[in-house]
């Protein structure tokens, strides 16, 4: 089996940019990334690329062709969907083709355009996630879904509005300083409570924003790393993708992901590790509770440990597991078809030790993505590891 | 397949004749269903829905798409009823006086803003 080295990294600043088309966006990150790489424009095989609601907030279904133009390429592409994981399943789906052998030089990222919508048009562009019969027309919104799956853990596990704040709150501390991050501006614990209220017991502070962006890597095999000299430091060691029921009605608990679990057990496996080997990580906080179910799937911490794990400065930048160093979802924003991707391009430099956040670390040599879809009835995690 | 056996069932939820489907291992479902969602079997019967629910968790949700827009702040729940669950609004009850638990029945209002038939629970 071919290995795959992580050759070049890019992204666009997340945040607000309504006057910006997609091409655009993933353009900049694309070039961003073969800069990076180094890596000759007629080298690219293929482009794999997440989206996930552009044909709402566009009118732009088949974007793969669309953008490996924009991306300067002459190649096969593929969109790859899975909601808010379409970009990580994106990334997964390139290397498991260089694995094979298909392969030796693939884009892989994606993006997304979101605010050039009103807020009731993405509320309802972003309901397409959830099940449109059983979820939508009963009133349920993606806010609400991660409500309902808070108080599911409230009542289970315990836990407080006030555990959830302290980890807005280092998220954005994280993002700070991230030159790409959407909210570069600290919060405090009594501004997040006092936030107005999403759908109880989420107030505004526990959701990510609306964002645009886009991510974009190049990934390429052993072999053509070795044989063109790129450096190349970090290797995708494991991939792995998990199913749920669809909605949230059907699964067997509310306050458990167990998509993300078997996408996590699937990439420890793959990569020959166990959650106590992971360094840092990066994991999909779209709501703060999120971030909670996320730890505990990675089975980094017990179910019901998670909740008070940013409080108890576990997780935060000086803590013995640094979780979210980008900023997270929550504070670098969350264009919903590059996220998955962003977070392998955040990753990657926080092992290479280029990332703005790389100083938090001491000999970092592994790292672990997750990427939620919906309310994870799909997930996909990475393991990336600094090659020896 | 089309949405037609979801209206019909909707439609018997505000009736005597509520309904869920039940496979021959006793999991149940929603139409629309060929399959068993839990263990795949085919033979799938209506089954009369248990008249009580209970709410195993909600929301008041402050920030609603078009279709409830103008109904904000309102509650939302998943009940479960026996061997399913249902998602639908609760009215006639306010969020102070909602706690996991409570005892609802399941049935069916206008959705103002659409007009659309809406699952809704109310308390017991």
């Amino acid at each position: 089996m071919n290995d795959v080295r992580i050759a070049g990294v890019g992204l666009t600043p997340f945040g607000r940019q309504p006057e910006r088309t997609g091409r655009d966006l993933f353009a900049e990150a694309a070039l961003a990334a073969r800069e990076d790489a180094g890596v000759a424009r007629e080298a690219f095989e293929g482009l794999h690329y997440g989206n996930f609601m552009g044909a709402l907030a566009e009118r732009q279904g088949h974007q793969g062709p669309l953008m490996a133009e924009a991306a300067g390429l002459d190649c096969p592409a593929t969109r790859h969907e899975s909601a808010c994981a379409s970009a990580g399943m994106a990334v997964r789906h390139a290397v498991q083709a260089i694995r094979a052998g298909e392969h030796d030089v693939l884009l892989a990222g994606g993006m997304e355009r979101m605010t050039n919508l009103p807020t009731t048009e993405v509320t309802e562009s972003l309901a397409i996630a959830a099940d449109e019969l059983f979820e939508v027309r009963a009133g349920m919104t993606f806010p609400g879904a991660y409500a309902l799956m808070a108080r599911a853990y409230f009542e289970e596990y315990g836990g407080s509005r006030e555990d959830l704040a302290h980890i807005a709150v280092k998220n954005h501390a994280n993002a700070v300083p991230n030159e790409f991050a959407q909210y570069r501006r600290e919060v405090t614990v009594e501004e997040a409570m006092d936030s107005p209220p999403v759908a109880t017991p989420l107030h505004l502070f526990d959701a990510c924003p609306i964002t645009d962006g886009a991510s974009a890597l190049v990934l390429v095999s052993d072999d053509y790393a070795e044989a063109h000299g790129l450096d190349a430091p970090v290797r995708v060691a494991g991939s792995g993708q998990g199913g749920d029921k669809m909605a949230l009605q059907d699964r067997e608990a509310f306050s458990r992901t167990p998509a993300a679990t078997a996408a996590a057990e699937a990439a420890y496996d793959d990569a020959g590790i166990g959650p106590g080997d992971v360094d840092v990580a990066e994991v999909h906080d779209c709501f703060t509770i999120a971030e909670v179910l996320a730890l505990e799937s990675l089975g980094l911490f017990d179910h019901g440990e998670g909740i008070s794990a940013a409080r108890e400065g576990r997780t935060t930048r000086d803590g013995d597991l640094p979780v979210n160093l980008s900023g997270g979802l929550k504070a670098k924003g969350h264009p919903v078809g590059a996220t998955g991707g962003a977070q392998i391009v955040e990753m990657a430099k926080l092992l290479r030790g280029d990332h703005v956040n790389s100083d938090a670390l001491s000999d970092p040599r592994i790292g672990v993505t997750h990427n939620a879809g919906g309310t994870v009835a799909s997930a996909v995690v990475h393991v990336l590891e600094v090659a020896e | 397949m089309t949405d037609q056996s979801y209206d019909e069932w909707v439609a018997a939820l505000g009736t005597d004749d509520a309904f869920y489907l039940e496979c021959p291992e006793g999991h149940g479902s929603l139409p629309p269903r060929r399959t068993c969602p839990h263990c795949g079997a085919t033979e799938l019967s209506e089954t009369p829905l248990p008249e009580a629910g209970t709410v195993e968790t909600y929301t008041e949700v402050h920030v609603a798409g078009p279709d409830f827009a103008g109904q904000t702040p309102y509650l939302t729940a998943i009940a479960s009823f026996g061997a399913v669950r249902l998602t639908g609004v609760l009215r006639d009850a306010s969020e102070g006086d909602v706690e996991t638990g409570l005892s609802v029945s399941a049935g069916t209002a206008e959705n103002p803003d659409t007009g659309d038939a809406v699952v809704v629970f109310r308390p017991r």
